[in-house]
């Protein structure tokens, strides 16, 4: 079992002296190769993301709640924008499609995998840092500038993208059906150099929990956070490409004149979809897995117990990552292809609600009996499993393929992917971010305005996206740009107001998460080492930890969630303390067969 | 707006809304249960198991029967709810689901209109009586009609609510897609796949006539087409 053993890890160290730190700032901050800034570099690029997703959310909020009413500020647009301060629908759909890419591509997916993928991974293990650092400093300084790539299509002729975050083809492929040229073909050379991003960090996150992994640090003693980040990490180096792959074949269309998705020269708008989703489906779960592995790390700790059924929740993650690879035709329900492929993709896309349930269950379970404490993390933690649980569940009505017939396209997916990617990923964002900060920033954020925060957001958000169920359920389809063209939609339209202005109060309380977290940045209480009492290695280091984490190689004596343990006269005890007397904590934590 | 926000579904007006909505209110009857016994446990936990001062955790890692039994409880109920499932879908989307008597119509979706095409008097598509009308959906109630379903640029989607049908019309594929009304009345078709800057407008009318009032309808359009 002993895969580390001191002498295996590249790294030596020789730390009978301080370390001293002698980089100059633009390495120190700008172009640094240490892992810890490179998460925060992350951060601060995807909470800008986060917010610009969110306004282009405001926009469209605006004109479905109010439909041609003039936007406020709106006459400060273009007139390609706007017209007399009313949204136009070139504009919607760019909002449409650049909200659902920001969100996805820019902000959820690098604040869980770029952030804390980066952040947590050699901390965690014991390592001094990723095992190829300059490869990890190249692939935050790749998104950059597919961010701002990204971003640049609002400023050319056409303006952005506008065919949907899904690019369906042939709209996607063809300016002439969406009016959009350089927008789409700026889409794709941005996600085809965001892919290069995520590659590179994904196989670095792989061979470092692979091979950096401290001695005692077996796999069955990592933290559920990062058996999560592994797992998604090899979710992302097989499914990018696919998406690269597609990304590139459409801009070929786009450009060079190949017909791979035009059916009028012999090409197969299906193969768009088909590939998209190869990559899409992966892709929702790298959106999750990361989150369900943060909050089991918060629950335990909150709860004060270790975490319920360790085993299975590995099982379960593991279960997640292969079973997301064969379920993505339950996107192309209604797409025409092959109807017995329907029956297929259904039954295993049902079969994603075990895992699912198995992880739901265990998180109940280590909080039973526990001795709950209720910090800002841990107030996110427990609102991921509660609004998980509605996204997991509205799931299985969209699995079920005679009824996806009727809810396909409407809002019932929109509802259902937001308690998924907002219920779910963003709480347990907050989650996270409230946890790690004071290791990360060396102070503590202000726990009476983060429970502010929290409750708001809880309130708002299911104001917001609970009532998108029932739009779905009476037929209101997605990305229409004016409900009230249809009779049947008419009278929903107090619900899609009241829908709106939720939404706004939504996004103006995530100001106060902002200025929580600048001001603490500057202002807040200095941290202590462990202010969580937590017994990951990360904590047993200052806060912010120097650069090359550990002075000494750390020695792992057991796993992560020996909360409450009868071995420690507290309760908690970290991986790193040799257990008193000489025991070995619970039968399954033995040590490495050293 | 009380109306809307009840977990019911609109009233239907074809024959798939007995092989759908039943499906539709046995998951919301299976998952609702596991909503509230989930989110109930959630907070009688929280309240029961909140920090008390010198209170201390229970010390357990795990329970092996207790995994055995929500995994396999769970597994059996997914798997039961698709075996339930699967006839509706074979039979609404199946390719030999088609009634062999079903009326055959022709749909080309274009940006942002539905192309309808109608076999005439002869009752078959590709003669010299077809008549083409945009916009409008005709057809007669209580007797199958069969669409083939195109798009000549984006992908669109065939979406009428109240027949709970949906089918995307995709460029280069002829999909047939089958319903049968059940209600005389006037409905509402819509785009359900974002195809454009006139998506939110491509609505047609969809009429549902008795078969007299079709067969008059038909005519007229045929003596229209005559004159023209």
């Amino acid at each position: 079992m002993a895969t580390t053993a001191t002498g295996t890890t590249p790294f030596t160290y020789d730390h009978g002296h301080e370390h001293v730190d002698d980089r100059s700032f633009i390495r120190k901050y700008i172009f640094s190769t240490d892992h810890k800034i490179i998460g925060i570099q992350f951060l601060i690029m995807s909470l800008t993301f986060l917010l610009l997703g969110g306004m282009l959310a405001m926009v469209m909020r605006w004109q479905l709640g109010f439909p041609g009413k003039p936007l406020p500020g709106g006459t400060l647009l273009p007139d390609t924008y706007t017209s007399g301060g009313v949204v136009l629908p070139e504009f919607y759909n760019s909002a449409v499609t650049m909200h659902g890419t920001f969100m996805v591509f820019f902000a959820i997916m690098p604040l869980l995998v770029g952030v804390f993928g980066n952040y947590l991974i050699p901390l965690k293990i014991g390592a001094p840092d990723m095992a190829f650092p300059r490869i990890n400093m190249a692939s935050f300084w790749t998104a950059v500038p597919a961010g701002l790539l990204m971003l640049a299509g609002f400023f050319v002729e056409g303006g952005s993208a506008a065919a949907g975050w899904t690019s369906y083809a042939p709209l996607s492929a063809r300016s002439d059906l969406t009016g959009v040229h350089l927008g789409q073909i700026f889409w794709c050379v941005s996600l085809i150099v965001l892919g290069l991003s995520s590659i590179m960090g994904s196989f670095n996150y792989i061979t470092t929990v692979i091979n950096l992994r401290a001695p005692g640090m077996n796999w069955f003693r990592l933290p559920l956070s990062i058996w999560a980040l592994f797992v998604t990490a090899c979710l992302v180096l097989l499914a990018i490409p696919v998406l690269s792959g597609a990304a590139i074949l459409l801009l070929f269309d786009q450009t060079i004149g190949t017909h791979f998705f035009d059916p009028q020269a012999g090409g197969q708008p299906l193969l768009w979809q088909h590939l998209f989703w190869f990559f899409g489906h992966p892709e929702v779960y790298i959106l999750i897995l990361p989150g369900m592995g943060m909050v089991s790390d918060i629950i335990a700790n909150g709860a004060r117990k270790p975490v319920f059924g360790y085993t299975s929740m590995v099982l379960a993650i593991i279960a997640i990552g292969f079973l997301g690879w064969g379920v993505w035709g339950h996107h192309m329900f209604q797409s025409g292809m092959n109807p017995t492929l329907g029956t297929t993709f259904m039954i295993s896309t049902l079969l994603i609600a075990v895992p699912s349930a198995i992880k739901t269950f265990n998180w109940l379970g280590t909080i039973w009996k526990g001795q709950i404490t209720f910090h800002v993390p841990m107030l996110h933690a427990l609102a991921f499993v509660s609004m998980f649980v509605i996204g997991g569940l509205s799931g299985v009505f969209m699995a079920a393929s005679p009824f996806d017939i009727y809810i396909h396209d409407t809002y019932f997916i929109v509802a259902h992917l937001h308690y998924v990617l907002f219920g779910g990923s963003l709480f347990a964002i907050f989650a996270a971010v409230t946890y790690w900060y004071p290791k990360m920033f060396g102070r503590m954020m202000n726990p009476t305005v983060g429970k502010v925060h929290f409750w708001l957001t809880l309130v708002f958000y299911n104001c917001t996206f609970f009532p998108m169920h029932q739009l779905g359920l009476h037929g209101h389809m997605r990305r229409i740009y004016d409900p009230t063209q249809y009779a049947f939609l008419k009278d929903l339209q107090p619900v899609n107001t009241f829908i709106s202005i939720s939404a706004f109060l939504l996004f103006a309380t995530q100001f106060i998460f902002a200025a929580n977290f600048i001001m603490s940045w500057f202002k807040g209480e200095k941290a202590p080492n462990n202010p969580w009492l937590d017994n990951g290695l990360e904590w047993t280091l200052p806060s912010p930890p120097p650069h090359g984490n550990f002075a000494t190689v750390p020695t792992v004596y057991r796993g992560p969630y020996e909360y409450s343990s009868p071995h420690s006269d507290q309760d908690y005890i970290p991986q790193n303390v040799p257990t008193p007397g000489g025991g070995y904590g619970a039968p399954h934590t033995q040590p490495a067969g050293d | 707006m009380g109306n809307f926000l009840s977990w019911m579904l609109p009233p239907g007006a074809s024959t798939f809304v007995g092989d759908i909505d039943w499906i539709y209110y046995l998951i919301l009857v299976v998952t609702g249960v596991a909503f509230f016994a989930v989110e109930i446990a959630l907070v009688v936990f929280l309240v029961k198991y909140r920090k008390r001062p010198g209170g201390k955790a229970t010390y357990v890692h795990g329970s092996t029967r207790a995994e055995i039994i929500w995994t396999s409880v769970t597994a059996v109920v997914v798997v039961v709810i698709g075996l339930l499932s699967a006839p509706a879908w074979d039979k609404i989307k199946g390719r030999e689901g088609v009634p062999p008597n079903a009326m055959p119509i022709g749909i080309a979706a274009k940006q942002f209109e539905w192309n309808i095409t109608y076999p005439g008097a002869d009752g078959k598509l590709g003669t010299t009586d077809d008549f083409t009308v945009r916009g409008q959906l005709h057809v007669p109630v209580d007797k199958p009609t069969v669409a083939t379903l195109t798009s000549v640029d984006a992908i669109h989607s065939f979406f009428v609510p109240s027949f709970r049908i949906k089918q995307d019309a995709v460029p280069g594929m002829h999909i047939r897609v089958w319903f049968q009304p059940t209600k005389v009345g006037e409905y509402e078709l819509g785009c359900a796949e974002l195809c454009g800057l006139g998506h939110y407008r491509m609505r047609a009318i969809v009429t549902v006539h008795t078969q007299e009032d079709y067969d008059r309808w038909v005519a007229q359009q045929a003596h229209a087409v005559a004159q023209r």
